[in-house]
């Protein structure tokens, strides 16, 4: 038995290696594929009310919502907030907060200093959701209609560039 | 024209590879001698035909030649010349191209300075050595041709990668390749001694200098590494658990084991079976290295550019590699029979523990590079294994490793006597005592580990020279010293000094982590920053351009209690094509430290975000990668009679016959 052992490690080893090659994970692809489809399901804890969850129900409301993943341990986060309180305040566009393998009271500290963009916030405590949706750093942001399909993605930092060029014209198109 | 003929010539070498793949083994089953020869002839050809390869496309990088689709992406005419041929291996296909090229120099040196290996022996060991080519050659052509013609032809290139522009990292590629591919030719010994179903202690003296080769070029290759990503990455950092690291890391435990326990199989005829396998394993770590690198499997600064048909590919030419090898071992196993055996405390016994930790090594850096991708694979969510997990793994088996190491040396083969070596050893201990309670003392109890691995340093060095000592009756009869020096072996000065250098590496990595002094400014011209017991002076910045790149050029002056030490300038490049910022550090060695000066972005008002360090000993890391590859050299040297020269009655007789052939 013991002269199979290597074989068999092995042969363990090619499988984890094979599964892993046929499964469609580049996450440069991830845009074409995300786009147009449905928007992975989550039912999260609230970050700001004890208790009560936050499912992909607050997609499909009718109405074009921006999902937004954000950590306070993140630099380029803080940069964009502004660009998100202008978003939400001035264009009143809801935005969905996902907060990102985060500590929850210092993202309750990090909301309370730079204020709140956010119409509910999720906590994705380990990161599962944002692999769901394909994220590969904080902060990324979708546009969804009011049906929960995913129209657009964009990477990085909401500037005041993509707010122009993307977010508003897609969402009046969604309209 | 120069891509067709390289690309011809590839194709010629995948016959030749097909040729020498099969027929020796005919020529073995036949008794014919002619066509057992012809794996020498074969080697030799494929070697030709590749390096005619080789050329070609170095030809094409040197002119810059960008109807050449892969020059076209990864070169340019404003790049210094040795980064235009080290561009040839800066990327995908050329590196596949490197790979191939040093494994068919291995088979033409193996043929050529194995002229004394039995004929039978060496065709069969060609003939692996040529099996594993065709996988290569059918890999570079069906996926990875580098000689794919771009039409149009545009009129300049995209260049390289700044971060690869670097003399440092020009060598890094070709020397771990040496190592890597050097190991393949254990793996040929090893299947070659399968399929035959014998292992001898012959066998075992012919394996060790291409392994010890192979050995030496991995250690310089990771210490090069190791050395770039301390000066260019910009913080002073120098090994990160990356995967890639990991993957030439893991060769390299494998094969500092396989060293120690070929020797066994040498004097004593035992630890065959563990020997075999890990000749195997080594060489596997070497190919799983490059699959990592390859598939995209794992993310990582090393990776290339991904595409899953060579993922594909090369998993199923692992898969047949190690496959095949492993069940040859399982199948051949049970019929090397152990020879010699040994006592509970005997120098086998000190091999043997040293295998089983350097073995366990291996195995923790494995699972903890794997781990992610296991996790992954069951759906458990992304996660990293960060360095505290490989670091508390190394802590854990290299301490006893270090201990053994001191005693080891010192025991008799067969039966050892622990008491004569207790003896003999007992100052190294108190050296030992001491550094580890003057830390203690100087740290009022803070710094443990600190004090432990300056212990296991200082018992290590100790005990290297307390075993030449012995060696040489350095204390008995001191006169005879220079006589007695001279009639021991370079092999054992060479285990001495490869001994020593890890002992130097574990007094840079204590001393370096718990001392270095680190400070993060913004600072305007004509300020001061005191780093430790040095002043770094800001005298403000300069514009600089280079051939390829435009610079910011800070200047400071090195200070100790007023006295001038050093002047340092470390830059900020912006490079062209493509564009992209690299820092290049500055740095100082003395002789208790580097002195290390990063320049950042600038703040406004004139103002300069700097970083700069004192890293104590830190140059030790280097020094003793370099005593360890010297050691094997040395130890190299000793035995290059002997390379393929064994003295069995059964050797002597092909190479007289040979040749005629």
């Amino acid at each position: 038995m013991q002269r199979f052992l290597p074989l068999i490690v092995v042969a363990a080893l090619a499988a984890l290696f094979l599964s892993m090659l046929l499964r469609d994970r580049n996450p440069h692809e991830i845009k074409s594929v995300m786009m147009g489809k449905e928007s992975p399901a989550f039912t999260l804890p609230a970050l700001l009310e004890a208790d009560k969850q936050v499912t992909d129900d607050v997609l499909r409301t009718g109405h074009p919502v921006l999902v937004n993943f954000f950590a306070s341990w993140c630099v380029p986060c803080r940069a964009e907030h502004a660009n998100l309180m202008k978003l939400a305040k001035e264009h009143h566009i809801p935005i969905i907060g996902i907060n990102y393998k985060d500590d929850p009271a210092k993202a309750r500290a990090y909301l309370a200093e730079l204020g709140d963009p956010y119409v509910t916030i999720a906590a994705d405590l380990h990161g599962r959701t944002g692999i769901d949706w394909g994220v590969t750093g904080v902060p990324e942001t979708f546009i969804v209609d009011g049906n929960g399909k995913i129209r657009d993605r964009l990477w990085g930092p909401v500037v005041v560039d993509s707010i122009e060029k993307k977010i508003l014209p897609e969402i009046e198109a969604i309209k | 024209m120069a891509p067709e003929i390289g690309h011809f010539a590839l194709v010629m070498a995948l016959m030749l590879a097909l040729l020498g793949a099969s027929v020796p083994h005919i020529g073995i089953h036949l008794g014919n001698r002619r066509l057992m020869a012809l794996a020498d002839r074969v080697a030799v050809g494929l070697f030709l035909m590749v390096a005619i390869s080789f050329g070609c496309l170095m030809y094409s990088f040197v002119t810059s030649d960008f109807s050449v689709l892969l020059v076209a992406a990864n070169s340019h005419t404003a790049k210094p010349m040795l980064y235009k041929i080290s561009g040839v291996w800066g990327n995908h296909e050329g590196s596949l191209m490197l790979w191939i090229l040093i494994l068919t120099v291995f088979a033409a040196a193996v043929s050529l300075a194995g002229r004394k290996l039995p004929l039978h022996f060496r065709a069969r060991v060609l003939s692996v050595q040529c099996l594993l080519a065709v996988g290569f050659l059918l890999f570079i052509l069906l996926t990875s041709n580098p000689f794919l013609r771009l039409n149009p032809a545009p009129a300049e290139g995209n260049g390289l990668n700044p971060l690869l522009q670097d003399p440092g990292l020009a060598f890094h590629p070709p020397m771990l390749y040496l190592g890597y591919v050097g190991l393949s030719v254990s793996f040929s010994f090893a299947v070659a001694a399968l399929i035959d179903g014998e292992v001898t202690p012959l066998w075992a003296r012919w394996v060790r200098p291409w392994t010890l080769m192979a050995w030496i070029f991995l250690t310089g290759g990771i210490a090069l590494g190791s050395w770039w990503s301390y000066y260019e990455l910009g913080w002073g950092g120098w090994w990160f658990w990356d995967p890639v690291e990991n993957a030439s890391f893991m060769p390299w435990l494998a094969a500092a084991a396989l060293l120690h326990s070929a020797i066994v199989v040498e004097k004593r005829d035992a630890l065959k079976s563990w020997t075999i396998l890990l000749a195997i394993v080594a060489f596997s770590f070497s190919l799983l290295g490059t699959f990592l690198v390859r598939s995209g499997v794992l993310t990582s600064v090393h990776a290339f550019a991904v595409d899953p048909a060579r993922g594909i590919f090369i998993l199923i030419f692992l898969a047949i590699a190690i496959g095949s090898s492993l069940t040859l071992y399982a199948w051949r196993a049970p019929k090397l029979v152990p020879g010699g055996l040994f006592g509970m405390v005997s120098r086998e016994s000190a091999l043997v523990l040293n295998n089983i930790l350097l073995s366990c090594f291996a195995a923790v850096v494995l699972v903890g590079t794997l781990y992610p991708l296991v996790m992954e694979a069951f759906n458990a969510g992304q996660i990293s294994v960060g360095a505290p997990f490989f670091n508390y793994g190394a802590t854990v088996l290299m301490s006893p490793l270090i201990v053994a190491l001191g005693i080891g040396p010192l025991l008799a083969w067969k039966r050892g006597r622990l008491s004569r070596a207790a003896q003999i050893m007992l100052p190294a201990l108190g050296v030992a005592l001491v550094a580890a309670l003057a830390v203690l003392w100087h740290s009022s109890g803070q710094l443990i580990m600190t004090a432990v691995g300056l212990a296991l340093a200082a018992w290590l060095i100790a005990s290297v020279f307390l075993e030449v000592a012995e060696r040489t009756q350095l204390f008995k009869k001191p006169g005879r010293f220079w006589a007695r020096a001279k009639a021991i072996p370079r092999a054992s000065w060479g285990m001495s000094l490869a001994h020593a250098g890890l002992a130097v590496i574990v007094l840079g990595i204590t001393i370096s982590t718990a001392w270095t002094k680190e400070e993060l400014k913004l600072v305007s011209p004509g300020d001061t920053v005191k780093v430790g017991a040095y002043d770094f002076r800001f005298n403000g910045v300069a514009p600089v351009a280079g051939p390829n790149y435009t610079a910011v050029r800070a200047f400071f002056d090195v200070t100790k209690n007023g006295k001038k030490i050093a002047k340092l300038a470390p830059e900020d490049r912006v490079y062209a094509h493509p564009m992209m910022e690299t820092t290049e550090a500055a740095i100082r060695p003395l002789l208790t430290g580097d002195l290390y000066a990063v320049i950042g972005q600038a703040a406004g008002g004139g103002k300069w975000s700097v970083r700069l360090y004192f890293k104590p000993f830190i140059s030790g890391l280097w020094t003793g990668a370099l005593m360890m590859m010297l050691g094997g050299l040395l130890s190299l040297s000793d035995r290059r009679r002997r390379i393929g020269a064994p003295t069995g009655s059964k050797a002597k007789k092909p190479s007289t016959k040979l040749k005629e052939a």
